[in-house]
């Protein structure tokens, strides 16, 4: 079972006017599990997933969900599938249960089981409070998770979430993963596309990497960090000691940088058995006390470089804005619990 | 884990109706003219054009204009301008329409509805359909009010009704231009022009409000052949009003209620299938 694929993409290639949004992509998602499209933005995770939820054509190449090619029968993919975009695709003013009705009825399930299927998810994603308030007062939060209850409506064997966690405050964050792994248990597909390489982390079975429309790694979270082996040692010393470089610089990998204060060393270092034990031991028998060492696996963001040369977070005026948001959506909460 | 993974396939499968069924596309319209009420409940200032405005339209013209126009072979004006009062406020209201399927294409809502296994064109005809029962509720209000301040037909039930039908199978007609309208322009703001820039010179340039025996011979010729003037004239004749456009020669004002069925039919067949098309453009990429 676990070897039926549940997505599949082949050479999708996707060109809007200048801009060539996808070049040639190919991935697959085995039943059961969850793939992260990992990507900055613009990388065309977008359009992939548009492509496979039937809303865009693909230029060139072939794509199957649940089997069902999703150019021939798009009808009978949409049967299968819940889809969680980026953008907020709910109806602002509607309450959050009728948005919910309106998609199971919409989605044939007749207005009954639609009312106890939403009522249901409302419960599952703590929304019973809101359910029946107009979503113009719902937070960031609150309208991530009510869309992703939304895709569900159907209990569809197929998910796809289009950065469920953009622009969300820790600990709306940490619910929507929550609610993501629970679905797991409950054999279904994901395909999620983010752009942050702690969430693919946590939550992907599998990793794709694009840049660009194109795919540029492929692996398990684990294969993707040992293929970029940069993992680092760093050292605090209880007092500054001239000999303690040198004590480490044999069992390190290159430069050994050290704080101006003298009190704390870095180096990068091959991931060997026992690597903290022969560093303690070194800078012991140079008589150096240490305070504290850590063998730092490699990070995605790590491997990220490594691909692409660049860091995936980059942007200087987007983590303010993310910030911001983050407070507004604390506002929000706070105004939810009190009516 | 192979289990849970089998159940789980089956749900999404066996869900109970297929696509090809009938019943699917009136579930879906249903559904989707329930959600366009719902968003005129919670704005009820969306409303103001079919209940506060024609209220107003019919108290202003029947006590500002209404002595100072007379009605050629007799009659009251208030008898004369009822029929006119429903048109105009039929044909402006159809503005919303336009400005609610801008407002939907420009919000993320039409990709969740694209990806849901629905019948596409509801989101279009729901969209009618929701905005010929407030047109209902404006023809209501248009008769109350008229009936309060003098308005007296002077035909049995059957005509009354089908005055006002005629009326509303018009204005419906339009509700499809409008749509067209709403389709191709690039923001709801830029729909919401389409109201000023069209509908009101044809609601204006038509018998609605004056006869239009006083109007210049070339005004008098578009306004003679504006299916607006056909629709006032054929409801003046169903109701037994005052129809001074009998008297002028050209066909629609012979037969105002044969020429206002063709038009409304005409629109209908032409820009129904255009807003199909163009709705199909504007969600294919």
């Amino acid at each position: 079972m676990a070897d039926e694929l549940m997505i599949q993409a082949e050479g999708l290639t996707k060109r809007y006017g200048e801009t060539q949004a996808l070049a040639g992509v190919d991935f697959s998602v085995p039943a059961g599990t969850i793939l992260g499209l990992l990507g900055p933005n613009g990388a065309g995770k977008t359009t992939a997933v548009r492509i496979l939820t039937t809303l865009a054509l693909p230029d060139a190449g072939r794509a199957t969900v649940a089997g069902i090619d999703v150019v021939k029968h798009p009808g009978e993919v949409r049967r299968h599938i819940g889809v969680a975009a980026q953008d907020a695709t709910l109806d602002p003013l509607l309450t959050g249960r009728q948005n919910l009705v309106l998609v199971g009825e919409l989605s044939d399930m007749g207005r009954s089981p639609s009312r106890a299927r939403a009522a249901e998810l409302l419960a599952q994603f703590e929304l019973t409070d809101a359910a029946d308030r107009v979503l113009k007062g719902y937070s960031g939060g609150m309208r991530r998770r009510l869309d992703l209850a939304a895709s569900l409506m159907t209990r569809p064997p197929v998910l796809f979430l289009d950065e469920p966690t953009t622009g969300l405050d820790p600990t709306s964050r940490q619910r929507v993963w929550d609610a993501i792994r629970e679905l797991l248990g409950e054999g279904v597909t994901v395909l999620l596309t983010t752009q942050y390489l702690d969430e693919a982390d946590a939550l992907a079975h599998r990793i794709v990497v694009v840049d660009h429309g194109r795919v540029i790694a492929d692996g398990t979270p684990t294969e993707l960090k040992e293929a970029s082996r940069s993992a680092h040692i760093e050292v605090m010393l209880a007092a500054p000691h001239p000999d303690a470089v040198g004590a480490i610089s044999p069992l390190v990998t290159g430069h050994v940088h050290v704080s101006e204060d003298g009190r704390h060393l870095s180096a990068g270092v091959d991931a060997a058995a026992g690597l903290a034990t022969s560093v303690v031991r070194a800078l012991d028998a140079a008589g150096v006390l240490v305070d504290n060492i850590e063998v730092r696996q490699p990070s995605l963001d790590d491997v990220f470089f490594s691909l692409t040369g660049g860091h995936i977070e980059e942007d200087d005026e987007d983590e303010v804005d993310l910030a911001v948001e983050a407070a507004d959506d604390d506002r929000h909460e706070l105004e939810g619990a009190r009516t | 884990m192979t289990t849970t993974t089998l159940t789980r396939t089956t749900t999404g499968v066996g869900r109970p109706r297929s696509s090809g069924s009938l019943f699917g596309p009136l579930s879906d319209t249903w559904a989707m003219t329930r959600r366009n009420l719902v968003h005129i409940s919670r704005e009820p200032m969306q409303l103001s054009d079919v209940t506060i405005q024609p209220v107003l339209f019919t108290v202003l013209f029947v006590y500002i204009f209404g002595g100072a126009i007379p009605i050629p072979g007799g009659g009251t004006y208030t008898d004369y301008l009822l029929a006119g009062l429903l048109a105009l406020n039929l044909v402006t209201s159809t503005m919303g329409t336009a400005v609610g399927l801008s407002t939907d294409l420009h919000e993320g809502m039409v990709d969740r509805f694209r990806a849901l296994p629905m019948w596409r064109s509801a989101m279009l005809v729901g969209r009618s359909m929701a905005d010929l029962m407030t047109s209902c509720l404006c023809a209501l209000i248009v008769g109350l009010t008229g009936l309060a301040v003098g308005w007296r037909p002077d035909a049995g039930f059957a005509g009354i009704v089908a005055g006002f039908l005629l009326v509303l199978f018009f204005s419906y007609s339009l509700t499809w231009i409008a749509a067209c309208v709403g389709l191709n322009s690039k923001s709801p703001e830029s729909a919401a022009s389409f109201g000023f820039i069209v509908l009101f010179p044809l609601a204006f340039v038509s018998n609605a409000m004056v006869p239009t025996l006083h109007m210049p011979g070339w005004m008098q010729a578009i306004a003679d052949w504006n299916p607006v003037s056909a629709v006032c004239a054929g409801a003046r004749d169903l109701w037994g009003n005052p129809n001074p456009s009998k008297v002028i020669d050209a066909w629609p004002m012979q037969h105002p209620v044969e020429a206002s069925l063709i038009w409304s039919v005409l629109i209908l067949a032409v820009a129904a299938p255009l807003a199909a098309h163009f709705f199909r453009r504007r969600t294919t990429e």
